[in-house]
């Protein structure tokens, strides 16, 4: 990358505390494509100056799957451990790429000790929005084209977070069509829950194929999202009706940085 | 004056049994373990107000909606017609209302027609959607034969109760006009004044029916209280406390699990010394491991099917349906409390939730994607029970699907839920 990603452990060494620690997340830290997001996400904070971190090697998994699989003794494990990192370096604030981490953090960790204002990298850009830091010019044009949004069911249903995400659509002359299956009523991309680790139980199909029915019937040429794990579902999703170059899924934070030209 | 001792037995036989079985539902839903929901009272019944009374988790599905907006609204109000007929039953009067209300009564009357044709209808409409439209929600593995009658007795019934008390009042009325014997003139019948031509123009005949069918619908009214406790529909009860009891918290927060962290916090800081606190399973093998809220829900479901047919394991053809969960979990709570009742408290047949009645493929078809939670008219949450026995399976029989073991394995290792290096976490800065 461009710029330096600043760490938490470096910044304390200079005796600095960032306004935000941007929380990646093992999606945003390990997968390719959410590697990508990642650096849009730094980019997005970077260009408006927000001063932030990440824990880089310091982070571990939030324990979100281990939670949702059952094993609540591996996600307190993990919880105590990143509660003890965090309140180390005296965290107040916390911005996540991921709505699974952003879930935990925010209303699991404080039963633990844990207690930060975290948002979600879409309601970062909402606020940026709102606060004319971040506009729609100088990238690339979305005129025309087509856009719907997919409901993370964690940001969503899970944490009633619905507007923030089409707020960054809505900047972008653009048309942002809804889905059949939208908002409250949004379905599931089939990654929740620790599916994303193991098969599918047997059944007639796959989960994020019935999904691709809905975003085939909006027309749309491009699926937005704001989750590593729809991410891959979606992808996946595409690639099995052979649409890969009709449509095409991207982040919030991606679309942002395309349309900022950053 | 035999008429007013019979009805006063009936009356209080039918209210001595319900009460009797509403005591033995209350009893198992108290099997459950305990979870406190008495903080935010002023919340509590802002939630019951909007979503028990005002119903507005149904609107979803405009025309099941309006149809049962007209049967809750015809239910309730009807009900003050039935106080008149209990006043008039006990004491050997008739329409006592009419002298009290004067041309109030015959709006009041005229209002309950109006309202009983509207629920006649609707309940028509129901029972067309469901055994003649045949919709895919009223299917399902777990729709078998009890069921599916269950809802058409209860239809069937509704119809029988409004159409007794439209003819009760179609005779009133013919009675009315003959001015025969106590039958005063009181009351309007928009609706049944279009029934009254099919009735017989003797008055003996016409007394006949009146009684007959103010009988039938009084008794039929008390016998239907008491099929309450055995059926889907004694939502119409539990609805209310159920939202006021519900899950304040955002969905995606589950439970935490305090007896665990005791244990965490022992592992990580020797010197450490927990709460001594209770000893119990980890999560749910059987209905008495789960919360009385999980069990007042079981016994809160209607059945309407909302849950499953918005679920995406469900849609796609897997074994799950969170509406079974719901049945499944009632009804073994159901032959809980029949084993204590013949055998004693601390009978235990060989029998469990997980495995005799939930099994553990439909468990692990769930994606936790909260679309149940967010789909039910009266906040039932089928995903806690879920959770709750996967946590069963996991920590105390460690007996989660292979390739979720390899997950916790890594996320134990490596802090991620793949085969990577914490060490390699900031490798995704260097890249592009």
């Amino acid at each position: 990358m461009e710029q330096k990603i600043p760490t938490m452990a470096e910044m304390a060494a200079e005796g600095k505390e960032p306004e935000i620690l941007f929380w990646v997340g093992c999606a945003g830290s390990f997968d390719e494509r959410a590697q990508k997001i990642t650096r849009d996400i730094c980019k997005i904070l970077h260009h408006v100056g927000i001063s932030y971190a990440v824990l880089g090697t310091e982070e571990s998994c939030t324990g979100d799957p281990a939670k949702r699989a059952g094993n609540e003794f591996l996600f307190q494990m993990q919880a105590m451990v990143n509660i003890e990192v965090l309140n180390g370096y005296n965290i107040k604030k916390i911005v996540t790429g991921c709505p699974h981490c952003f879930n935990t953090i925010r209303n699991e960790y404080p039963g633990l000790g844990g207690t930060y204002e975290v948002i979600h990298h879409t309601q970062l850009i909402q606020s940026l929005i709102d606060e004319g830091k971040l506009k729609a010019e100088g990238g690339e044009s979305f005129k025309g084209r087509k856009i719907t949004f997919h409901d993370p069911c964690y940001l969503g249903r899970g944490n009633n977070v619905y507007e923030a995400p089409r707020a960054a659509l809505e900047i972008l002359d653009t048309e942002l069509v809804e889905m059949k299956r939208c908002k409250s009523n949004g379905l599931c991309c089939g990654a929740g829950g620790a599916q994303m680790f193991k098969e599918p139980e047997p059944g007639k199909k796959d989960i994020n194929d019935e999904r691709m029915l809905d975003v085939l019937e909006t027309g749309a040429q491009i699926v937005a999202s704001g989750c590593p794990f729809c991410m891959t579902m979606l992808t996946d999703g595409v690639k099995h009706m052979e649409k890969e170059q009709e449509i095409k899924v991207l982040d919030i934070a991606e679309i942002t940085v395309r349309a900022n030209g950053l | 004056m035999v008429g007013q001792v019979i009805f006063i037995i009936i009356l209080l036989g039918a209210v001595y049994l319900f009460g009797k079985n509403v005591a033995k539902v209350r009893r198992n839903i108290l099997l459950g373990r305990d979870t406190d929901r008495s903080d935010r009272p002023a919340e509590r019944w802002a939630i019951m107000a909007k979503v028990a009374l005002g119903q507005t988790k149904m609107v979803k599905r405009p025309v099941a909606a309006v149809m049962h907006f007209f049967i809750y609204v015809g239910f309730v109000i009807i009900n003050l017609e039935v106080l008149e007929i209990m006043i008039d039953g006990i004491f050997g009067s008739h329409r006592i209302f009419s002298k009290l209300l004067g041309s109030l009564y015959g709006l009041l009357i005229g209002g309950f027609e109006i309202l009983a044709l509207l629920v006649l209808v609707s309940c028509v409409v129901f029972l067309a959607r469901r055994n003649i439209l045949k919709l895919k929600r009223f299917s399902g593995i777990e729709m078998t034969v009890w069921p599916k009658s269950d809802a058409n007795y209860i239809l069937t019934i509704e119809i029988l109760l409004m159409t007794a008390f439209l003819t009760m009042n179609a005779a009133d009325y013919k009675l009315q006009l003959l001015h025969f014997g106590h039958y005063v003139q009181a009351g309007s019948f928009p609706v049944s004044e279009f029934i009254s031509p099919l009735l017989p123009s003797g008055a003996n005949a016409l007394a006949n029916i009146e009684r007959g069918c103010w009988w039938f619908h009084i008794i039929g009214i008390l016998a239907f209280l008491n099929y309450l406790p055995y059926s889907k529909h004694f939502h119409i009860l539990l609805a209310f406390p159920n939202v006021y009891y519900s899950n304040l918290k955002p969905k995606g927060e589950f439970t935490d699990m305090a007896s665990v962290t005791n244990e965490v916090k022992a592992m990580l800081n020797p010197s450490f010394v927990p709460e001594a606190t209770e000893v119990s399973r980890f999560g749910v093998k059987d209905v008495t491991d789960l919360s009385w809220k999980n069990l007042m829900e079981a016994y809160t479901c209607t059945e309407c099917g909302r849950c499953t047919s918005v679920c995406p394991a469900n849609i796609t053809g897997k074994l799950l349906s969170p509406r079974k969960i719901m049945m499944d979990t009632r009804d073994r709570l159901v032959e809980v409390g029949n084993n204590i009742d013949k055998h004693g408290k601390d009978h235990t047949d060989d029998k469990t939730l997980l495995d005799n009645y939930i099994t553990r493929e439909e468990l692990w078809a769930c994606t936790t994607c909260n679309a149940c939670v967010e789909a039910c008219p009266v906040n039932i949450n089928p995903l806690e029970i879920i959770t709750e026995m996967r946590r069963y399976m996991v920590m105390e029989e460690s007996q989660a699907p292979a390739s979720l073991n390899n997950m916790f394995g890594n996320m134990e290792n490596n802090g991620a839920p793949w085969k990577y290096s914490q060490a390699d976490r900031l490798n995704w800065a260097e890249k592009e």
